[in-house]
Formats: structure tokens, C-alpha cells, sequence
């Protein structure tokens, strides 16, 4: 079974699994949803603000989102000892990374496509018809923090205070995606909308970075 | 149960150390079993047992020295069937679609019909629609098990397998190694004592401190490799 | 132990003589005064702490590579002194910046990415806290040291191109860019300086760290007897 094939398997346990119980994605979008609530309602900008203001409040969300809601992707293994079964299984252990990540994606921008009609109303932005560019942004900005965060998830599930532990070393770490996202939204949102292609291609190059480190050292994080 | 598709698998430890930080799991280990060889492993609590099984099923490396295998040929992985402590399935799925995933990821052929074949095999064609979850430790033990032997291995490695077994299951457990033996299996099992289990052995090895200390291969009995086995 | 105190001593004196050589050589800048004399204490640390940290990375590597526990110690110890070097980046920047400026911080790249850097080192820091067992705690340091790396010189640039309309510090931009020959020669002196110190403290907290794993293993031989 190539690395492809098996991750494709693993991508389509993780998915079914998580549709069945969808715990993971519920306690997420709530979670989004409260922070976000709370960013309005702290700050409850105006017009101008929200438009300064309102894009990086909504990333700076879905990261705090994510830095928890990554947490159970590794956890999860240790219960049985599945893990195991998976390495053992598997003809490439980066198979198992690829999948997480396609999963902890997928979970991730679900969550940000539905809270957006609620950020727009709360902070009264408007997004006209830029579908096609949130889409792309938010797609490779939540890859880069999947990519970032499955590789510290399985880093912190082997250490101690791995609930604190996890935003601590990914929060940082994302500072970059933080920043590019943010700039590409701004550009989307409002009168003018426009598409930063600068900040797309900065993301992508985050995320083949990223994606190359893994399968570089993917492995050795797995190892026993 | 078919017998061993492959040419069975022989096991060559050579002076290994397993080291976790100043603690030595495994110490100088030299042992070899030959394919087809059923061999129970003894010892007590931390002698290392699991630490071998571990590295033979290539889920763990050695610190140093070296592990290799005869009668492979895929860059010396055997793709061994590992039957540990946990159950290494999924909680939240059921029996039947544990092993239709994994028999999946291994690219085994005709999935389906052989995971059917593996569930009557062991008992569970009833509960192939339970969560693994609902199951009792002797029912996993048996997907455990079913998990072990889909890629049909040559070489089989168990933990302590009779451990919380009542005596129903581990009659049954004895009468499945004793097919897999016959069959031509290569076996690792460890044990804490003289059981129905360990009688099925060919071989037994004691081990304590991390190195062999006792093998029936070299003169040493049965009984006086199991002796203060227990816990 | 002759060779220590002998690089432990040469370093002491050479921080000094960098230090009289910021006070008293150097020429005074036009525009700051004295103050600007902090420039060649604060850039110095700057480089010292990036070296470490580099240095850092290649023991990361390495250790990834071979698992000799000796790179985790250099790792560690280089951690440890970069951050010390990037701390007091980070406090003398701000004490130069509001009497020059009149603000503390600003998000420029410069400062943002030893921000960051500074964050994920400690970061580093504090996960070898959290795991005990010692191989584990190396290779996932190491690891975690690997990517924190690689992320630094990819925030640099993010900020770099986006946040363009905080003004980037013109005097401390660039060493080079507007150093007076008479400066110039004090302030390679300071870099000099601080890196013989960095050298010194590494090696010093490699050997702590060194003697901290031979107790250990004493200590365990013993418990087992």
C-alpha cells in the first residue's frame, strides 16, 4: 500500500470517525464562537476599527481554536496504544502525518467557513462575493496551522501539561500565518475588495516548508 | 486457519541494549530463534520481556547492537503480528470496521471476505457490528488478535497474553496458538508462569535484568526457566 | 580546567575593554549623544545571541542524526545562553528606544522576529522541563528546536513585507549603514567580545550539563545496587 493510498485510508477513518460523534468539531466551533463573541463585545469597534481590527481578532480565534482543538489528534492514539497498530500497519509513517493533517484541515476550515457569516454580523463587515479568495485563504492558512500543529501535537502528546503545552509551542510558531492571513482578509473585506497574492504565496511557502521539515523528521516524532 | 503463506521467520538478537536514559530495558541480549520456532519468554515484572517484543516487531529500535531476520525479504521489516498489552483498536469503532481499516492499510486482498473468515475465526461474527468499546477484555483480546493475523505474518509476537483472560478464553487462546504453531508460524510469547499457554512452547528463554539467563535450548528445563516467574 | 578559567578570564577582560572602548574610544554620535553608546552593547548581544542559536540548530540536527547525548547538551546549553544574550536584547533595545524615540517597542521585523525567537526558545526551555526521560527529552527538543529554527527567518520576512509603516530603527539598521571609521573598530571589537563570553558561558553550561548526567547515572548505579 503506498504512502498515498494509506493516507487516504487513515484521512477517511478520521473523517467518519469525527461525523459519527462530532464532538471535536462542535466543542471547536463553539469555542470560535464564544472568543469571537467576546472580541466584539470587548471591543465593540466601529466601522473603521472592525475593519482594521476584525480580520486579525478572527485568525487570532481560529488559532486559539486550533491550538485545542489539535491536542486529541495524537491523544487519542495513546488510549489503545492505536498508534502502534498504525505504525505497524503503515508502509510510511508520514502517511499517518499526511492524513492528520488532511483531517485537522478539513475540521478547521469547516469551522471558519461557518463562523464567518457570524463575524461578518458582529463586526459588520462585508465580504461581497470574494468566495472564491476566502476560500483560498482560509484554506492554506488553516493547512499551515494543521501542518505546525499536528507536528507539535505529536510532540506535546509525549509530554507533560499537554493541554498548556500545546498553544505554548504552536502560538509562536504561527505568528506568521497570523500576520499573512490577516493581511490577505483585510484585502478581501470591504468597498474594494482585492486579492493579495503576495500574502496567498507566502502562505503556501509556509506551508511547503513546513510540510517538507515533517517529512523530513516526520518519523523520529513518532519513534518510541 | 491456512497455514504461514511466506517461508517462516528466523530472529537474530545480537548484543542488544535497549537504554532508557540511565536504565538498561535490555542488556547485552544475544538470542536467536529459528523459523518455526515457538518460544516462551519468562521473567519477571521489568526483566525486558516487552522491551524484545517490542524492538522484534520494529516498533522500538536497539541503543546499540543488532536485530536481523532470516527469511524476509522487504528491507527487514517481517511485518510481524503484534498482540500487546493494549489492545491497539479503535474504541469508537466496531470490530468489524477495525479490521476492515487495518486490513486496508496493510493492502490486504479480498478484505472483506477474510475479515468475515477472521471474525468467525475467533468468535466474534456476533458482535462485528459492537463498538470495541462495549467489549470485555477477553473480546479484545480476540480482535487484538484478529488485528495480529491479517496480513497472514510469519512471525507472531504476544505480551503476556493470557493476562485477565478467564479460563473459557484462554482455552481458546491455547487451542489458536496451537493451530498457528502447527501451521508453521514463528512465535514470541511472553509469560508469567507455567500455564497451558507456555506448555505449547518448543523453547523457553528466561530473561532478567534485561539479558537471557535461562534457556531450554542450552540444557536448562522447562520448569526451572518458569521457576519465580510469577510476578 | 586551566583552559576554562584561562577563556573564562580572557572573556571577563575582553567585556570590559569593549565596554571602556564604548565609553571612552568610540567617537560620540552626532545625533544621540551618549546614548548611542548602548548600540554597540545591545547589537553585540544581538549577534552572540543569533550565533548561539544557530549553533543550536546544527547540535539539533546532528543529535537527530547520530543520538549522541553530547548534542543535546551543546543544544541546550546554547539554548540556554541565547536566550540569555536575546533577553538582554530585548531589555536594552526598549531602554535605548524611548529616550530616543519616545516609544518603547515597535512591531518592525526586526524586533517582532527576536520577539518570536525569543518566545520559542523559551518555549524549547520549558518542553525539556515537561519530559523526563532523557532520550525522549533530546530527540523531541530537538525536533521542536528544528522547526522553531526554520520559523524564525519566515516571521522576519512576513513582517518585513507587511508591516512596512512601523519605521524601522535607521541608526541601528544595519551595523554598516552609517558607522563612523572610528566606530566601526569599536563596535567589531564588542561583537568580538561578546562572542569570546558566549563561547565561555556555552562551554561552561555544557560541562554543568555534562557533570549533572554523570551524577545521574552514579546515582541510579547506586540505587540499583
Amino acid at each position: 500500500m503506498g504512502l498515498l493510498s494509506n493516507a487516504a485510508a487513515l484521512l477517511g477513518k478520521e473523517v467518519r470517525t469525527e461525523f459519527r460523534s462530532r464532538e471535536l468539531l462542535s466543542t471547536t466551533i463553539v469555542f470560535v464562537l464564544i472568543v469571537v463573541v467576546l472580541f466584539s463585545f470587548t471591543f465593540d469597534p466601529t466601522a473603521n476599527e472592525s475593519h482594521r481590527f476584525g480580520p486579525g481578532l478572527l485568525w487570532l480565534a481560529f488559532l486559539f481554536a486550533a491550538s485545542l482543538m489539535l491536542q486529541p489528534c495524537f491523544l487519542r492514539e495513546q488510549v489503545n496504544d492505536t498508534l502502534s497498530a498504525l505504525r505497524l500497519a503503515v508502509s510510511d509513517p508520514f502517511a499517518i502525518f499526511l492524513a492528520k493533517i488532511g483531517a485537522n484541515t478539513l475540521f478547521l476550515l469547516l469551522t471558519e467557513l461557518l463562523m464567518l457569516p457570524v463575524f461578518a454580523a458582529l463586526f459588520n463587515v462585508s465580504f461581497r462575493g470574494q468566495w472564491p479568495g476566502i476560500l483560498l485563504t482560509f484554506f492554506l492558512g488553516s493547512l499551515g496551522i494543521s501542518i505546525a500543529g499536528t507536528a507539535l501535537a505529536a510532540i506535546s502528546a509525549q509530554a507533560r501539561m499537554r493541554e498548556l503545552l500545546l498553544p505554548l509551542l504552536l502560538l509562536p510558531l504561527l505568528a506568521p500565518i497570523l500576520v499573512a492571513s490577516t493581511e490577505v482578509t483585510v484585502g478581501l473585506m470591504g468597498p474594494e475588495p482585492f486579492m493579495q497574492w503576495k500574502g496567498i504565496g507566502f502562505l503556501a511557502v509556509f506551508d511547503v516548508v513546513f510540510l517538507t521539515a515533517l517529512w523530513l523528521f516526520g518519523e523520529y516524532l513518532l519513534e518510541e | 486457519m491456512a497455514a504461514a503463506a511466506e517461508p517462516s521467520i528466523g530472529l537474530r538478537f545480537e548484543k542488544v541494549d535497549k537504554r532508557y536514559g540511565a536504565v538498561y530495558a535490555l542488556r547485552n541480549l544475544t538470542l536467536a530463534i529459528a523459523p518455526g520456532e515457538c518460544v516462551a519468554l519468562a521473567g519477571r515484572n521489568g526483566s525486558g520481556k516487552t522491551t524484545l517484543l517490542r524492538i522484534a516487531s520494529c516498533l522500538t529500535r536497539p541503543t546499540r547492537g543488532t536485530l536481523s531476520f532470516s527469511g524476509v525479504t522487504e528491507n527487514q521489516n517481517p511485518r510481524a503480528g503484534f498482540v500487546a498489552h493494549a489492545a491497539m483498536v479503535y474504541d469508537e469503532l466496531t470490530a468489524e470496521e477495525n479490521l476492515l481499516f487495518f486490513a486496508k492499510l496493510l493492502g490486504v486482498a479480498d478484505r472483506r471476505r477474510l475479515v468475515h473468515e477472521l471474525l468467525c475465526e475467533v468468535g466474534l461474527a456476533e458482535r462485528k457490528d459492537s463498538l470495541v468499546r462495549t467489549f470485555s477484555r477477553g473480546m479484545r483480546q480476540r480482535v487484538a488478535i484478529a488485528r495480529a493475523l491479517l496480513a497472514n505474518p510469519s512471525l507472531l509476537l504476544f505480551d503476556e497474553p493470557a493476562t485477565g483472560l478467564d479460563p473459557e478464553a484462554t482455552s481458546w487462546l491455547t487451542g489458536q496458538l496451537r493451530e498457528l504453531r502447527d501451521s508453521g508460524c514463528t512465535i514470541v510469547m511472553s509469560l508469567h508462569g507455567e500455564s497451558q499457554v507456555a506448555r505449547l512452547a518448543t523453547r523457553a528463554v528466561r530473561l532478567d535484568a534485561g539479558s537471557v539467563v535461562a534457556d531450554t535450548r542450552s540444557g536448562a528445563t522447562f520448569q526451572s526457566v518458569f521457576t519465580f516467574a510469577g510476578a | 580546567m586551566a583552559k576554562r578559567v584561562l577563556l573564562g578570564a580572557a572573556a571577563v577582560l575582553l567585556v570590559i575593554a569593549a565596554a571602556y572602548a564604548s565609553f571612552f574610544v568610540a567617537p560620540e554620535e552626532r545625533t544621540m549623544g551618549a546614548l548611542q553608546r548602548i548600540f554597540y552593547f545591545h547589537v553585540s548581544c544581538a549577534w552572540a545571541g543569533l550565533t548561539a542559536f544557530s549553533i543550536g540548530f546544527l547540535a539539533n540536527l546532528v543529535y537527530v542524526w547520530k543520538r549522541k547525548e553530547k548534542y543535546d547538551w551543546l543544544g541546550v546549553s546554547c539554548a540556554e545562553v541565547g536566550v540569555a544574550f536575546t533577553t538582554v536584547v530585548l531589555i536594552s533595545g526598549p531602554i535605548w528606544a524611548k529616550p530616543a524615540w519616545g516609544i518603547y517597542w515597535t512591531w518592525d521585523a526586526r524586533l517582532t522576529s527576536t520577539f518570536i525567537l525569543w518566545l520559542l526558545y523559551i518555549s524549547y526551555l520549558l518542553l525539556r522541563t515537561l519530559i523526563e526521560e532523557p532520550d525522549r527529552r533530546a530527540l523531541l527538543s530537538a525536533l521542536f528546536g528544528i522547526f522553531a529554527f526554520i520559523d524564525v527567518p519566515i516571521v522576519f520576512g512576513a513582517i518585513r513585507w507587511w508591516r512596512t509603516q512601523h519605521p524601522a530603527p535607521v541608526i541601528m539598521g544595519g551595523p554598516n549603514s552609517g558607522l563612523a571609521p572610528g566606530m566601526r573598530g569599536t563596535f567589531f571589537f564588542a561583537v568580538f567580545a561578546m562572542h569570546i563570553l558566549m563561547w565561555f558561558l556555552i562551554a561552561e553550561r555544557y560541562s554543568l550539563e555534562k557533570m549533572r548526567n554523570d551524577v545521574e547515572l552514579l546515582r541510579q548505579e547506586a540505587e540499583a545496587t
